[in-house]
């Protein structure tokens, strides 16, 4: 029996050195297979009397099981490190880029526009459109502005024939939408407009969005409600709002609107104007088959790529047109 | 408007300073566009007198002139050509310091000592004049501080006024608004009539009394045109924007800035029999004030004597009949015209005046004797003169009516959403000047006044009102009013639906004029002609898009130019197609590509975009819209012929996708391979709402062939009779490997394709796949002459 130990001790060291699953495999054949070395002391059990025989076996089982628990500690071991070189082996430099397109963007303009949509959807609001060639008569004749009115002359007008025009702003589309339909109204238009002017600070396209409320009850107290939420909405801020009377044609009484933007060196506000706005005038009304004693409304208008110039910080408006992808990008 | 502050605070004058009171006729509509101190900034200038006057040993330009300020005098060394003994000039004595922090130092000029230096008008930042020194009025008092002696503690508002407000286009206009303000009495001076010295008249005839209702004549005889109008007329011209001519132009544009009416005098020795205002005559002609000569249209109201025009009415005087140095008697003008025949005029000719100016947006129609006599008065001041009696020709028919528009407090209340107090109404309309003539049960009848024409209605009043009350004193309320639910279409994609898609394939949004270059258009759509514009901004702005891809081709170039080689854009927006009478304006989706189809980096490769990329991503879109479109082999103009597709969805049109023809590319400069497509907005928005299926719980079916057939058969056609053969069951075909090459034979290629069954309750048994299967191999062979390949 001092060879069963001796057994144990060359099986335990031959399973410490195994340095491959494959290896450690030929050392459970050799030692404990069905002709294992330590498996065939068990032949030596029937020279035994029957009184030696339990506790040799028993010696024999033991040694099975101090080997087999050693081949199974070093099997776990094994296969850890298989796993762990293979995982060593594939990993990848996760700092790289990854595969495929990159984002586009939306033109800041409409950016911008999709921001104004939101606002006014919100607050029941219909989105409006109408043809950006338009007739004299809802570019100017409807909207109060006769042939002979100075107000004519603000509006550098592109012209195809004396009828037909480039619309100079969004306001005829309330027209088409009032002829259309019967009131109340809550609509805007947002689109293209043009004017006849080119320089520094005009392009000769550029984009508004006029917006119309017509109700039995409505007031300018409401209209100074729906533009200074408006204006704080948008720019996020709470900022100070005033209300300045001017003309429109197609609006009485008539307001511009400066927010508050900074200040100047004495401390007091510095005034930026952002929109036009005012009670809708009943001779418009009275084009669109409107009974003015019967409903009021307001309306306003607002320059789309201002805003966007605010609200991003871009200095000059005619980038906004030159579609360079240097300046777009900036507004994905 | 410009003016003069110091002249307004003489009519009246709030206790505000400058910035207030400037605050506040903006906050009440009059926006104040800017303001300029009405001198530079100097000090240690006073009125000097030259004492003497001898040539400069050294020089020839230069005089040695002893000048006093009162207290002593000095030499100053002098180039001036106007500097002459006795001359009160403005002094800047040593230790004075001129506009530009220029200080005076005692100096040697070509070895001559010089304390101080004699100033002309625009080193004092009085004007750009540089017509040697400025000369003051010989009762000058020498010693005085010039700022003091020239009131130069003033400054010139320049007022942006709306076009409705005439009435403020003079300093008595804004007085009374300044007025109403501050609750102050304004004070002008006083009008009054001045007597005939003479008996004669003008003979005046008014033809056309609707575009004259009103005519004034006096003859003023033995005027002496050499003498200057005053300095303090002069400073108030030229503080208000008005450069000095002669007396004569002087008074009458003073008049006009104080009162608001504009005025004209004619030399009454060049006027032939009298005066006559008529429309003109087809070709007749006339040389203007400013020298150019103008044909006449017979629609302009013109000032005529009885042979020629010498003016136009309410625009601008000739040259001939205007008054000179030598003029010893004029004939005075002052007229009401009606803004309606005048609109226009003036822009036509390629002018705008003051006169026309005011007269196109309204004079007080009741204003031209008042400044008739006022002008009259001072130019008998200045140039003396014996006046005769004034002729005043007068349509009281075609005059502006006399207005009186009702007021009711409700309205009031119900416009500006507060219930303002009767008596603070009733303050504002009185002090407006409008006057109420008669107390209604609900309100007013109030009486307009002539200086008022842009008052005809209730809410004219109502913004009165309001204005005076002040905006933002008004209260803020939420409008009330609700509306019904507005239906919510969920088969119609909002076009943001469409526009974010594209910035998630990479797609940068651009926003190109709607008028583009023709030569470009031409190029891309030169079967059709842009609607050409008849002002446009430059030629290559000029006709309207007939597609977005002009525009947007550009805006490569635009960028290829700037080293970006790789461009993904899209642009919504309408494009414009004459249609016979009717102009078709339809929202387009339109889009270009060029350089690699994947942003170049370690992974994406290098690959440039092609046709099948940008295809994929419109497959993609129309899954997110939810319909099926059909790309059928086409031709277009501005596309490679082999590699052009029309895009159809139920037969109809809805669009375009190809690569640009290599032709058009060269010449518009472009580099690489464009793609480029364009839908109609509309045609595709529409999809449907899903309407879900039972999932199969049986086994799908695969089954794959390979078949060689003509290149020019289309996998649509392969597809369409692949589909027609393979029972009701077929629920996929995909072609997963195209080849071509020589092998095949030539006009030769290979389509590799996996069909796919599956029957929603059953298992497909094995004979009944094979015989469909089997079904499509006869059919690609009999009608297409497709071959299977071993």
């Amino acid at each position: 029996m001092e060879n069963l130990d001796q057994l144990v001790q060359d099986g335990l060291a031959a399973v410490e050195s195994a340095d491959s699953l494959q290896a450690l495999d030929q050392i459970r054949v050799e030692y404990l297979g069905k002709k294992g070395v330590i498996t065939q002391q068990a032949k030596t059990l029937g020279k035994l009397s029957a009184e030696e025989r339990p506790a040799a076996g028993q010696k024999i089982n033991e040694a099975k099981g101090q080997v087999e628990q050693a081949i199974n500690a070093r099997r776990t071991d094994l296969e850890r490190a298989a796993i762990e070189q293979k995982l060593a082996s594939e990993s990848i430099d996760v700092t790289l880029p990854g595969r495929g397109q990159d984002l586009g963007g939306l033109h800041p303009v409409t950016r911008t526009l999709q921001r104004i949509e939101q606002f006014f959807s919100r607050a029941g609001y219909t989105v409006e459109q109408g043809p950006e060639i338009e007739d004299d008569y809802h570019n100017f004749e409807a909207l109060n502005i006769p042939g002979h009115h100075p107000a004519r002359a603000m509006h550098d007008t592109f012209y195809f024939n004396p009828g037909t025009l480039l619309r100079t702003h969004t306001s005829p589309v309330q027209i088409r939408t009032m002829e259309d339909g019967k009131p109340p109204f809550r609509m805007i238009c947002p689109g293209r407009v043009y004017r006849c002017d080119s320089d520094m600070t005009h392009t000769p396209m550029f984009h508004q969005v006029e917006g119309l409320l017509v109700e039995k009850d409505v007031s300018f107290a409401d209209l100074k409600s729906t533009v200074e939420e408006f204006l704080r909405v948008f720019f996020e801020r709470d900022l100070e709002v005033r209300f300045r009377p001017s003309y429109f044609p197609f609006t009485e009484p008539s307001a511009e609107v400066d927010i508050e933007w900074g200040r100047e060196e004495d401390g007091s506000i510095k005034w930026l104007e952002v929109m036009g706005c005012g009670m809708v005038h009943p001779k418009v009304f009275e084009h669109c088959g409107i009974d003015a004693e019967e409903y009021r409304g307001f309306a306003f208008g607002l320059g789309v790529e201002r805003l966007a110039m605010l609200r991003y910080g871009v200095n000059d408006l005619r980038m906004f047109f030159e579609n360079d992808l240097r300046f777009l990008r900036q507004f994905r | 408007m410009k003016f003069s502050e110091q002249w307004l605070r003489e009519w009246v004058n709030p206790a505000n300073d400058t910035q207030a009171l400037m605050d506040q006729i903006t906050m009440a509509g009059l926006e104040v566009d800017g303001f300029e101190p009405v001198a530079g900034k100097f000090s240690g200038i006073v009125v000097g007198e030259v004492v003497s006057v001898s040539p400069h040993p050294d020089a020839d330009k230069l005089r040695v002139c002893q000048v006093t300020d009162g207290a002593q005098t000095v030499q100053v060394v002098c180039g001036a050509p106007n500097v002459r003994d006795g001359l009160k000039v403005p002094f800047a004595v040593v230790g004075a310091v001129l506009p530009g922090d220029f200080k005076i130092k005692k100096a040697k000029l070509r070895g001559q000592p010089s304390e101080g230096m004699l100033c002309s008008e625009s080193e004092l930042g009085l004007s750009d004049s540089h017509d040697g020194l400025m000369e003051l009025p010989d009762n000058a008092p020498v010693g005085q501080e010039l700022s003091e002696f020239l009131k130069l503690n003033d400054v010139t508002i320049d007022v942006d006024l709306t076009p409705n407000r005439s009435d403020c286009l003079s300093i008595k206009g804004i007085a009374r608004e300044v007025g109403v303000l501050n609750s102050l009495v304004v004070e002008g001076p006083e009008i009054l009539p001045v007597e005939a010295m003479h008996s004669e008249v003008p003979a005046i005839t008014v033809k056309d009394p609707e575009g004259c209702p009103r005519y004034l004549g006096r003859i003023l005889r033995n005027v002496d045109l050499s003498i200057e109008s005053p300095l303090w007329m002069q400073e108030k011209l030229r503080r208000s924007g008005i450069r000095s001519i002669d007396a004569a132009v002087d008074v009458t544009n003073y008049v006009m800035l104080e009162l608001g009416q504009p005025l004209h005098a004619f030399d009454r020795e060049e006027i032939e029999g009298g005066i006559v205002v008529r429309r003109a005559t087809q070709g007749e002609k006339l040389v203007l004030l400013d020298g150019q000569e103008v044909e006449l249209t017979p629609d302009t109201l013109v000032i005529a004597d009885h042979a020629k025009p010498i003016a136009i009415a309410g625009v601008m005087g000739g040259e001939h009949s205007g008054v000179s140095e030598r003029t010893r008697d004029l004939i005075l003008e002052a007229a009401y015209f009606d803004p309606i025949t005048l609109a226009g005029k003036a822009r036509h000719y390629g002018l705008h005046t003051d006169a026309s100016h005011r007269f196109e947006r309204g004079v007080d129609y009741e204003l031209a004797r008042d400044a008739m006599e006022r002008a009259t008065a001072l130019l008998m001041s200045i140039v003396g003169g014996e006046p005769g009696d004034i002729v005043e020709v007068v349509s009281k028919q075609d005059l502006p009516e006399d207005r009186t528009v009702d007021l009711r407090e409700t309205r009031v209340a119900d416009v500006l959403g507060l219930e303002i107090d009767r008596t603070t109404v009733e303050e504002i309309l009185t002090r407006l000047g409008l006057h109420i003539d008669k107390l209604l049960k609900d309100g007013w009848r109030v009486h307009v006044p002539s200086f008022r024409p842009d008052i005809s209605i209730e809410e004219d009043l109502i913004e009165e009102i309001g204005r005076i009350y002040g905006y933002n004193n008004l209260p803020v309320t939420e409008p009330t009013g609700s509306l019904g639910l507005r239906p919510q279409e969920e088969a119609v994609r909002p076009v943001s639906a469409i526009q974010n898609y594209f910035v998630a394939c990479g797609y940068q949004e651009a926003i190109t004029y709607s008028f583009v270059d023709p030569k470009v258009q031409g190029l891309v759509d030169p079967e059709r002609e842009g609607i050409a514009l008849a002002n446009p901004i430059s030629s290559d702005l000029s006709v309207m898009r007939t597609s977005l891809w002009s525009g947007l081709l550009k805006t490569v170039a635009y960028n290829q130019n700037r080293q970006q080689p790789r461009i993904r854009l899209f642009e919504t927006g309408l494009r414009f197609i004459k249609d016979g009478d009717h102009i078709d304006q339809q929202p387009m989706l339109s889009g270009v590509v060029a350089g690699g189809q994947l942003p170049e980096n370690w992974a994406n490769g290098r690959r440039s975009a092609d046709f099948f990329d940008v295809k994929g991503e419109l497959e993609g879109l129309f899954q997110l819209l939810g319909i099926e479109v059909q790309f059928l082999a086409s031709q277009h103009p501005a596309l490679h012929p082999g590699q052009t597709a029309e895009l159809i969805r139920d037969g109809e049109h809805v669009g375009w996708l190809g690569t640009l023809h290599p032709q058009v590319q060269k010449k518009l400069e472009l580099n690489g391979t464009i793609l480029m497509f364009e839908l109609f907005l509309n045609s595709i928005v529409s999809g449907y709402v899903p309407n879900f299926k039972d999932i199969s719980k049986f086994p799908e079916v695969r089954r794959d062939l390979a078949i060689i057939i003509g290149s020019d058969v289309g996998f649509a056609d392969v597809e369409r009779v692949a589909k027609k053969h393979a029972g009701e069951h077929l629920t996929a075909l995909r072609a997963f490997d195209v080849y071509q090459g020589e092998s095949l034979g030539e006009g030769n290629r290979s389509l590799a394709l996996s069909l796919f069954w599956q029957h929603p309750e059953r298992t497909l048994n094995e004979e009944e796949v094979h015989s469909l299967f089997n079904g499509v191999i006869d059919a690609l062979r009999e009608e297409l002459g497709a071959t299977l390949r071993s």
